[in-house]
């Protein structure tokens, strides 16, 4: 039985099939919950009780929610582009997930342990812009047009800091495998991760990563007091999960990328206690908390501010830390702390 | 047919038939989504060759920055189909003939090639296998020690490109609005707010 899914190509097939399953199944069904969690903490700040009829205390309104949107009736506007209108949710849903095939949920728990797989994650997130250009292109409206075009000047520019700090951690675990990226952070518990030697950097990701998953208080694509809802405007009912869907999973998928590049994966923040997926876990849901809370508590950023912030502060910061970084890994500084590769060997 | 020959051969029809339909799409927009396809064919041809960094690369620069600014200019486009089909008709002999020279030119190159006696063995031993050193880590160690002055070399071009583009596009309009990010910063609302009294039935 063994050797069928070891040897025989439609055994890998289905074993591949079956991983992936694995991933994808409890990823939605965890994201049901984060967003029924999204809408609490969100009605909590403003003093409202958010969902709370569909279930016990409405944990099961995301679950209400979807029969709702597969339910209504599919709309698509006049003169829109009926291919390319379709194709674009789509797409914006499963590159969101393809890039879960390559995140460690915890020592060897992966499914594609690819030596670049740093830079796959990098190109698949670049890649999600097209769902949103796509989208707004197709729906022959202006405001949808507008909010696509925002959404892509703003996903290229933040990209640019996001890769920046990238190297940063890649130079200072020489791999670009994630893996290598959290056992490079395994040692004296919370102090050997990564924030504290890439402390400020810690900042700018979360921040360039609201911008890039167009969250709060970067959410000008979808801003819906000038541009209605931007690029989702005109789709309605599955469309329209599939765009929500990707959306969150995206974030959840950034939240993770905090939680591996910078706070040690699934790596436990006392030495005496053990490691495991559990860590990884809760390191993510405190991320999505601190996404939520930034979405109820900050005001939207104008335009010109969010251009003026990506270009003229964080990729000069974040360029001048890849060239410090580098000067400390050449030289050793700070007892190898920047240079892992030369300890662990 | 192993499974890598049925992958190689999926990406390279995807590679031709993207890059057929980008020249023979109706609409530019589905040009440039025909074109992005054939990037993909082509970054899993590359990984399928054991490039995996030249693939990514070729995703993340091709894919993610250089097609979707492709994408955002086309689709800001407003042009005349018709109009442009009639042109495409009257130059086709031109086009031919270019494209029949151009061919003929590849192929008397490709007839005349030779090879240095020693040059495979060269090309081989700057390559160390894939037990010593992962893709990364040999194309870095190429890039930045043999070929360290063709790789800065290259760089100053795409600054000096960089540049070129910004002095040739840079203008500053006197008669705009400009907004002064500092300025906005440090207002406080003692210096930007007046409360005032107002009696009712006179107004201000």
């Amino acid at each position: 039985m063994i050797e069928f899914f070891t040897t025989t190509n439609l055994g890998i097939a289905l074993l591949i099939l079956g991983q992936c399953l694995l991933i994808v199944v409890p990823l939605l069904v965890a994201l049901a919950f984060l967003l029924y969690f999204d809408r609490k903490v969100w009605a909590a700040v403003q003093m409202r009780r958010g969902p709370n009829v569909v279930g016990a205390f409405g944990v099961l309104q995301s679950f209400a929610d979807f029969i709702k949107y597969v339910l209504k009736e599919v709309v698509v506007p006049a003169g829109a582009d009926r291919f390319v209108f379709f194709l674009a949710p789509m797409m914006s849903f499963v590159l969101a997930m393809i890039a879960w095939s390559v995140i460690p949920f915890n020592d060897g728990w992966v499914l594609a342990d690819i030596n670049v797989a740093i830079l796959f994650v990098f190109a698949v997130s670049s890649l999600e812009i097209y769902g949103v250009i796509m989208g707004g292109w197709a729906s022959n409206s202006k405001y949808a047009f507008l909010g696509s075009l925002r959404s892509a000047a703003q996903m290229i520019s933040y990209e640019v800091s996001i890769g920046l700090i990238i190297i940063g951690v890649i130079l200072t675990t020489g791999s670009m495998n994630f893996g290598d990226i959290v056992m490079a952070q395994d040692g004296k518990g919370l102090l050997s991760w990564y924030w504290l030697p890439h402390f400020p950097m810690v900042f700018l990701f979360l921040i360039s990563a609201l911008a890039e998953t167009n969250r709060p208080p970067f959410d000008l694509p979808e801003a819906e007091s000038e541009l209605v809802a931007g690029y989702q405007v005109e789709y309605s009912s599955t469309p329209f999960l599939l765009f929500m869907i990707g959306e969150y999973i995206a974030i959840v998928l950034m939240c993770t990328l905090i939680s591996i590049l910078f706070f040690g994966g699934w790596l436990s923040p006392v030495e005496a206690l053990p490691d495991g997926i559990f860590w990884l876990f809760a390191k993510i849901f405190f991320f999505f908390f601190v996404f939520s809370m930034i979405k109820a508590i900050t005001p939207r950023y104008r335009y010109d501010q969010l251009m003026r912030i990506g270009w003229k502060v964080f990729l000069p910061v974040s360029l001048a830390w890849v060239v410090l970084v580098a000067f400390f890994a050449q030289y050793g500084a700070f007892w190898g702390t920047y240079a892992r590769w030369t300890v662990g060997g | 047919m192993s499974v890598a020959d049925f992958t190689f051969y999926l990406f390279a029809l995807t590679t031709v038939v993207g890059g057929f339909f980008t020249v023979m799409a109706r609409h530019p927009v589905h040009s440039v989504l025909w074109l992005i396809t054939a990037f993909v064919g082509a970054t899993g041809l590359f990984v399928l060759l054991g490039a995996e960094f030249v693939a990514m690369l070729l995703m993340i620069v091709y894919v993610g920055a250089v097609a979707v600014l492709f994408l955002f200019v086309v689709m800001m486009l407003d042009v005349d189909f018709a109009a442009l089909k009639a042109e495409i008709a009257k130059s086709l002999p031109l086009a031919l003939l270019i494209g029949v020279i151009l061919l003929l030119e590849l192929a008397t190159i490709f007839g005349t090639w030779q090879f240095a006696d020693g040059a495979q063995a060269a090309r081989g031993a700057v390559t160390p296998a894939l037990s010593e050193a992962h893709n990364t880590l040999a194309l870095g160690r190429i890039l930045y020690t043999d070929y360290i002055l063709l790789f800065q070399l290259a760089g100053l071009i795409l600054l000096v490109a960089m540049i070129g583009a910004i002095v040739l596009t840079l203008r500053h309009r006197p008669n705009i609005k400009r907004q002064n990010v500092i300025a906005q910063m440090h207002r406080d609302p003692a210096k930007a707010m007046e409360v005032i009294d107002v009696k009712p039935g006179q107004g201000l």
